[in-house]
């Protein structure tokens, strides 16, 4: 079963630490090691970015920054054996910022890629 | 645990489960010398978490919790057994048990050591003194966290024979004295290949179920491609390594292209490319640039590797580079002698060089024995020559390999190919 991790979240003012870098660096390799990472990167903010909208038959390109408060910061695929499993690493990276950057808050959304054997849809 | 907070606390534990015992096996193998004896410390320690994190929460570091608790179930038996050794030397007896080191387990040293004791529990599950069947399943039990109850799902045999199997495995380590160490430089390559075998025919379990209604098992190949990553992983200098993971990525980027929406096989030829995996396909040809970037002659894995990326870079049947795939085959033909491959060859000279060319290749193989009951030598004998239009000769080609092939549908589409050449004959007559 794959699925696709997006972490979002709100930067508190101050810097992050190395520490936060070399903590998330350890626990990406630990699931590289495991076998079950098969690709993540992060993102740069949305004032880089643009969004491409269709409303009322009109489509229309906005520059970013988005307006929302909370900012994509990065993507991770991973291939485990059951949605639990997922959450774990999910849980795992989370955690890693709680006890590296204090303020941060943020969430990720486990989200399961639809494959060859998976029912389409609930 | 009937209730639901419960039981969504059984599964988050059996995830970490799955996350952190083959470490934990690995760790607790090193200092207890003994696998058989690590599993059931780490069981042990799956038992307590059981218990306990339904109650009072799961631990923040639920990884750090299960291995503190092995280790110390691991001291207790260490001590036991020195306890024993001791009493067992005061009566003159000489110990039948002696452990490597006797004394106080250096149980710290087990974090510093994760990726060598997670091959040192490769190789022992795959060791040769096993049978080909228990080292499955033994792989599966210790490297794949399964229980014993999905590894005979995966393997189509009862729970029963399984469980049989795991056990008569560890006492067969136990009694043959199999110390939990890597392999000498000098027996990596045989050692590795026993490996690679297991990895590999686990895969092909899932892929192609020879028998049965399933078309395939993911979860096995599934299991199978997280463990070659794992492998590659550790060992990063063995091309071969590198060239089975780009095989199985390669060949599973098919996966979702392999069956039609009622379930039905579809060929190669037939297959709507813009299912495959892209992911897996990128996957696989960067583990294949590995493997080649490692020098030395390609092994049966990294040729195997090339032909499948020779189909997953084409754009149709018709622009894959069939010369070249042909010519694969002539090497692998070298490193693995097979008539299996030689028909493979025959079918890609079919379509390097025209059906006749092929079919001079596949008649050859016509009176061998170890063909005679494979039902792929009929198929393709058939479709060579229903190429060539001598399609009477190719329907019997195809009414025999679907009375051969042990698998429902596969026989089905064989059955269709043959009813095509009837149409195709009474429709030109």
């Amino acid at each position: 079963m794959r699925y696709m991790m997006l972490l979002s979240g709100t930067n508190p003012a101050t810097p992050p630490p190395p520490e936060l870098f070399e903590a998330i660096m350890k626990l990406g390799g630990e699931a590289t090691q495991a076998g079950v990472m098969l690709d993540t990167a992060g993102l740069l903010p949305s004032a880089a970015g643009a969004r491409v909208s269709l409303t009322d038959g009109k489509v229309t390109v906005t520059d970013g920054p988005f307006t929302e408060s909370k900012e994509l910061i990065s993507y991770a695929l991973y291939e485990v054996r059951s949605k639990e499993e997922a959450v774990e690493w999910a849980s795992r990276f989370i955690k890693v910022h709680r006890d590296h950057w204090a303020g941060w808050t943020g969430s990720t959304d486990v989200l399961q890629v639809m494959g060859p054997v998976d029912p389409a849809g609930p | 645990m009937t209730e639901p907070g419960h039981e969504a606390t059984r599964s988050a534990i059996e995830a970490v489960w799955r996350i952190e015992s083959p470490r934990l096996i690995a760790g607790l193998a090193r200092i207890t010398g003994d696998v058989g004896a690590a599993e059931e410390l780490a069981q042990d320690a799956l038992v307590i978490a059981l218990e306990q994190w339904p109650v009072q929460g799961v631990p923040d570091g639920p990884g750090a919790w299960l291995m503190a608790t092995a280790k110390h179930r691991a001291i207790d038996l260490i001590r036991r057994r020195a306890a024993y050794e001791r009493k067992l030397q005061e009566i003159g007896r000489d110990a039948a048990l002696r452990p490597e080191n006797s004394g106080e387990p250096d149980v710290d040293a087990m974090d510093d050591h994760i990726g060598d004791d997670l091959l040192r529990l490769i190789f022992i599950s795959c060791h040769p003194v096993l049978s080909p069947e228990a080292r499955g399943a033994l792989t599966l039990r210790l490297l794949g966290g399964l229980t014993t109850a999905e590894i005979a799902r995966a393997f189509l045999v009862p729970e029963a024979t399984i469980a049989q199997r795991i056990v008569r495995a560890k006492r067969t380590l136990t009694a043959r004295r199999v110390p939990f160490e890597l392999p000498s430089r000098a027996e990596i390559p045989g050692r590795l290949t026993s490996v690679l075998e297991v990895i590999y025919l686990m895969f092909n379990e899932g892929y192609a179920a020879t028998a049965g209604e399933d078309w395939m098992r993911p979860p096995l190949c599934a299991e199978a491609m997280r463990l070659g990553r794992v492998l590659a992983g550790l060992m990063t200098r063995e091309a071969e390594a590198h060239g089975l993971v780009a095989l199985m990525e390669l060949q599973a980027s098919r996966v979702g292209a392999r069956t039609d929406p009622a379930g039905e096989p579809v060929l190669l030829a037939d297959q709507d490319r813009r299912r495959w995996d892209r992911l897996l396909i990128r996957h696989g040809l960067h583990a294949l640039v590995r493997a080649r970037s490692l020098g030395g002659p390609p092994g049966p894995y990294e040729v195997q590797a090339e032909i499948a990326a020779c189909h997953a870079q084409a754009r149709s049947v018709q622009s894959t580079d069939w010369e070249r795939v042909a010519a694969l085959y002539v090497v692998l033909g070298h490193l693995t002698p097979s008539p299996v491959v030689e028909l493979n060859r025959a079918v890609a000279a079919g379509m390097a060089y025209g059906p006749a060319r092929g079919l001079e290749i596949a008649d050859k193989l016509v009176t061998n024995p170890a063909l005679a009951s494979y039902a792929h030598l009929p198929a393709v004998r058939g479709d060579l020559l229903a190429k060539l239009g001598r399609l009477e000769e190719a329907r019997e080609e195809f009414g025999r390999a679907a009375a051969l092939t042990g698998n429902e549908r596969e026989r089905a589409l064989f059955r269709a190919r043959a009813d095509a050449c009837v149409t195709a004959v009474s429709g030109s007559g």
